[in-house]
């Protein structure tokens, strides 16, 4: 751990650092690309939606003996709709059947307990309506609304529209890879995939928050200082803010692939496994989106004030006139009165 | 953020950890002890994990009826439906609506689902019946006899051609018992009752009423049918709540039961010949006032087929005499109204007067139009919950709620070192505070610890040990700053602070909106969420905190101990700032123990 101790000092330091801003035309590239092939996956495979969204019954079935293909043949054959069949981590089965209406249900109920040799109080019968899963969904949607207008104001006012936009951006971003996963690789989308992918709304901006917080810190005294230009001082505040980034991803995803690897493990398909799912699949998506994406935004969009401009003529004038002088560009800065910003780290890098 | 100036103090109580941490410590004594009062020691588990019967019913928008869906009309559907649930002698069934539209009904484990389903699903178990005889509500008592005057009929027959002329049973003046009248009025309408009582000779003998007659006739089908009604009829006891509650249960449309009901405020009881018309033949009904009158009515319109039905029964019930010239109106097995008819009633319209209050009329307009209930439903999903499984469920959560935390354990182990224990027992502090709450809210405001919370109060191990993480780091910057430990955890505080209070802002935001927006299962994990967010904030700026400075005077981690996560060393720390302007950009590991 010394080793990343010593990464995570060097990095403080600005000794050692990513050009994450120099570089971010590569990730918006990056991320188009993700983005453009989950729209594309999303628009030629659409997404697998469960049996939530179809109308149906889900029946969880004891410890039985007989198999999958079996159990899949008898359910078809009780219900006359097609099946899904899932061996869980109990030795049970998970059949979903769609189409199944509450009136059906009960024969249904009745000869798959009789196929299965189990008994007809054992099996579990969840109903649903097709309506059921499109209700959670458009509520998802209005609360995705709701939520999206809320934060881009609180974030406006807790730091400022620029990083708000940014945010935002990154959100929809986190968001649509997520989908596009979902599309791609055929996830079943359920309740629990709608819920977790709310929770991304959350996680993902936390993650943001506590970078674009670094990056207000460094950037505050930005133009009583001629040594950084904007995206320099971005640049450093996301190096300084990676370990910390990092180790809350990594605290952050800990449990949710607990319960997705050893809770769906043991369970098979579920409602853990479903918010699980989409909250790793979100806060990877979200931890990548903070540092590659939002920060970098917030940049191309600062540098557009006059006042950044400015900042950056002079950031550049001066080191010409530095190097015209012969001196080192770290000497240039001697006379002035030490920048606050800056103090914090020795600037190890130099252009 | 400036570097705050040297020698100003940082905000922050930090001379006085020791308030902050008996604040929290009184509180968690507190909550345990409140627990354990309430006899709540653990969090009421949802019907996912204990097992029973969820059923969502959506209120179905109807043409015309758009404005129907309201909250007026939802909860007193809610109240009906609570009745129909509870009535059937469950407890703890749960009726609450859910957004604009939905009503949710758990009923636990233990229960007769598809009688539960029938129960809550039924929209429309209204049906008007002639009124054969009627008592007040106490077992046959004497001064129950009901009908004043001595004439009965036996009616209420389907085949009665027209309103004018009683068809079989000829009123008779000495045929005075009410006992005789029923038999003969049961017998008319030739429907056998499939269980006949066993009990009833004895039953028929505690009734005190008068009724040589009951016994005479041959106990034909019919008789014994009618015998056994009219036992029970004297056996009941509609002022007892269970025996009222199963009066008119199961009762069929097409065969005479008996019901209780609510006659002013005493309990009235009846026997009723089958149904002739239904909730469906009103086409509409509403309480309104009458002009002339200035009195509560109630006016029907009825369809069609309804409005020949009822000029039937009225020109039939017409012609009798009390109480026989009554119908009552009877709402999932009990009498609601019960008007008497003085002319037969043509035309599709009809109206019901007297003794209405303006919330009785309006009251029964509601249950008229739309059936039992003021909307009607369909059934969204329902969901049956084998304890066992939802168990599993638990189970499952709880092994991965358990080995996520090792491994956030190991991981701040394994790189904080002796801080991490700091944050173990912090989180552990987060836990319990977690625990305790949400078992007293369970019977606090009904909090029920379902699947998706479970999985919510995971996920949000790893919100609450990130607060951590950013003040940790916070503070080895601090360190590599040159600091000592404690200015460094003075000084990383309010930094940290902000961070946390921001990130975890926008994580409330976003379980406070979900919780607002959505319904149902998502609501449990949103409330969890919020909650667990909440208490990060309150263990992070009351217990983390204050005992990081406590920590930071002993001396394993100010001395920057190799274990103890704060090695000056280890860290990168460079002598303080000033000193080192000259000595370039090299890392400058010397000791930097005391400056």
């Amino acid at each position: 751990m010394s080793k990343l101790g010593d990464l995570g000092a060097k990095l403080y330091r600005g000794e050692v650092g990513y050009d994450f801003v120099g570089k971010r035309f590569l990730w918006y590239g990056v991320s188009i690309l993700i983005t453009i092939t989950a729209i594309v996956a999303l628009a030629v495979q659409g997404l697998n939606m469960g049996i939530e969204f179809k109308g149906g019954a889900v029946f969880t079935t004891p410890k039985t003996t007989v198999s999958v293909a079996k159990a899949t043949e008898a359910a078809e054959e009780a219900s006359g709709h097609d099946a899904i069949v899932q061996e869980l981590g109990t030795g049970g089965l998970r059949i979903q059947i769609s189409g199944v209406d509450t009136d059906a249900a009960t024969d249904v109920k009745k000869k798959l307990a009789a196929d299965l040799k189990v008994g007809e109080a054992d099996i579990n019968a969840d109903l649903v309506g097709p309506s059921w899963g499109e209700q959670i969904a458009n509520k998802a949607w209005t609360g995705l609304g709701i939520f999206m207008v809320l934060v881009v104001i609180y974030l406006a006012i807790a730091f400022e529209w620029r990083m708000a936009v940014a945010a935002l951006i990154a959100l929809i971003h986190d968001l649509t890879i997520t989908v596009g996963v979902y599309a791609l690789v055929g996830f079943e989308v359920t309740p629990g995939t709608v819920i977790g992918l709310l929770t991304i709304l959350g996680y993902s901006l936390y993650d943001t928050v506590v970078v674009f917080d670094g990056l207000k810190e460094g950037s505050k005294d930005i133009t009583k200082q001629t040594r950084y230009t904007y995206s320099e001082i971005a640049n450093r505040s996301i190096n300084g803010t990676l370990v910390r980034s990092i180790n809350t991803t990594v605290v952050a995803l800990l449990p949710v692939a607990a319960l997705l690897f050893i809770g769906g493990g043991f369970l098979g398909a579920g409602m853990l496994n479903d918010i699980s799912l989409s909250l790793f699949v979100g806060l990877a998506a979200g931890a990548y989106s903070s540092i590659f994406i939002a920060t970098p935004l917030v940049v191309d969009l600062k540098e557009r004030e006059p006042a950044m401009k400015a900042l950056k003529k002079r950031v550049l004038a001066k080191r010409a006139a530095a190097v015209a002088k012969g001196e080192s560009p770290d000497e240039a800065y001697e006379a002035e009165d030490e920048p606050q910003v800056v103090a914090q780290g020795r600037p190890g890098r130099r252009r | 953020m400036a570097a705050p100036k040297k020698g100003r103090r940082p905000t922050g109580a930090q001379g006085r950890p020791g308030r902050a941490l008996a604040i929290i410590l009184i509180a968690m004594v507190a909550l345990t002890a409140g627990m354990f009062i309430s006899k709540q020691t653990t969090p009421r588990l949802g019907i996912d994990l204990a097992g029973g019967t969820s059923i969502t019913l959506k209120a179905k928008s109807e043409p015309g009826k758009e404005s129907a869906i309201n909250e007026t009309n939802m909860n007193t559907a809610v109240g009906i439906i609570d009745r129909r649930v509870n009535g059937l002698g469950v407890s703890e069934a749960e009726v609450q609506t859910q957004g604009r539209d939905h009503i949710i009904v758990n009923i636990p484990k233990g229960t007769n689902e598809q009688q539960a389903r029938e129960q809550v699903g039924t929209t429309a178990q209204l049906y008007f019946r002639p009124v054969i005889a009627f008592a007040d509500g106490s077992p046959a008592a004497p001064e129950g006899t009901p009908s004043p005057s001595p004439s009965a009929s036996g009616s209420g027959a389907p085949k009665a051609g027209d309103g004018k002329t009683s068809p079989s049973a000829t009123p008779s003046s000495s045929a005075t018992s009410q006992g005789r009248a029923l038999s003969e009025a049961l017998k008319a309408p030739a429907a056998p009752t499939p269980s006949p009582s066993a009990s009833e000779s004895k039953k028929a003998d505690d009734t005190k009423a008068p009724s040589p007659s009951a016994s005479a006739p041959a106990p034909t089908g019919d008789e014994a049918a009618a015998a056994a009604l009219q036992a029970k009829f004297a056996a009941l006891d509609c002022n007892d709540p269970a025996q009222r509650a199963a009066a008119g249960q199961g009762a069929k449309p097409e065969e005479p039961m008996i019901a209780c009901g609510q006659r002013g405020d005493a309990w009235g009881k009846w026997v009723l010949g089958p149904a002739q018309v239904n909730g469906q033949d009103v086409k509409e009904a509403k309480g309104q006032i009458d002009p002339q009158r200035g009195q509560w009515i109630v006016t029907m319109q009825f369809t069609d087929k309804g409005a020949d039905k009822f000029a039937k029964i009225t020109g039939e019930l017409a012609t009798k005499q009390m109480p026989q010239n009554q119908f009552a109106i009877v709402l999932d097995g009990k009498v609601i109204s019960d008007p008497s008819v003085s002319q037969a009633l043509t035309g599709g319209n009809a109206e019901i007067s007297g003794g209405f209050t303006q919330q009785s009329a309006q009251d029964l307009g509601n249950m008229l139009s739309y059936g039992a209930l003021p909307l009607s439903f369909s059934e969204d999903s329902v969901t049956t919950v084998t304890a066992a499984l939802g168990g599993e469920q638990l189970k499952a959560g709880l092994i991965a709620g358990a080995i996520g935390l090792a491994l956030v354990v190991i991981y701040l182990l394994v790189y904080y070192r002796g801080l991490a224990f700091i944050a173990i027992v912090s989180l552990l502090v987060s836990a319990i505070l977690t625990y305790t709450i949400m078992s007293l809210l369970g019977k606090g405001i009904g909090f029920a610890l379902n699947l998706p919370a479970v999985c919510g109060a995971i996920v949000a191990i790893g919100i609450t040990a990130d607060s951590f993480i950013v003040y940790f780091e916070r503070i080895r910057d601090e360190i590599r700053e040159g600091r000592t430990l404690r200015p460094a955890v003075e000084r990383a505080w309010p930094r940290a602070r902000r961070t946390i209070l921001v990130s975890d802002f926008v994580s409330f935001l976003a379980a406070a909106v979900l919780f607002i927006v959505t319904v149902g299962k998502v609501q449990g994990f949103a409330f969890t969420l919020g909650l667990t967010t909440l208490l990060d904030v309150v263990v992070v700026f009351l217990f983390t905190k204050p005992v990081m400075t406590l920590v930071a005077r002993t001396k394993f981690f100010a001395s920057g101990h190799p274990w103890s996560g704060l090695d000056p060393k280890r860290l990168g720390a460079k002598p303080p700032l000033r000193r080192s302007r000259r000595t370039g950009s090299a890392p400058a590991p010397v000791d930097a123990k005391e400056a």
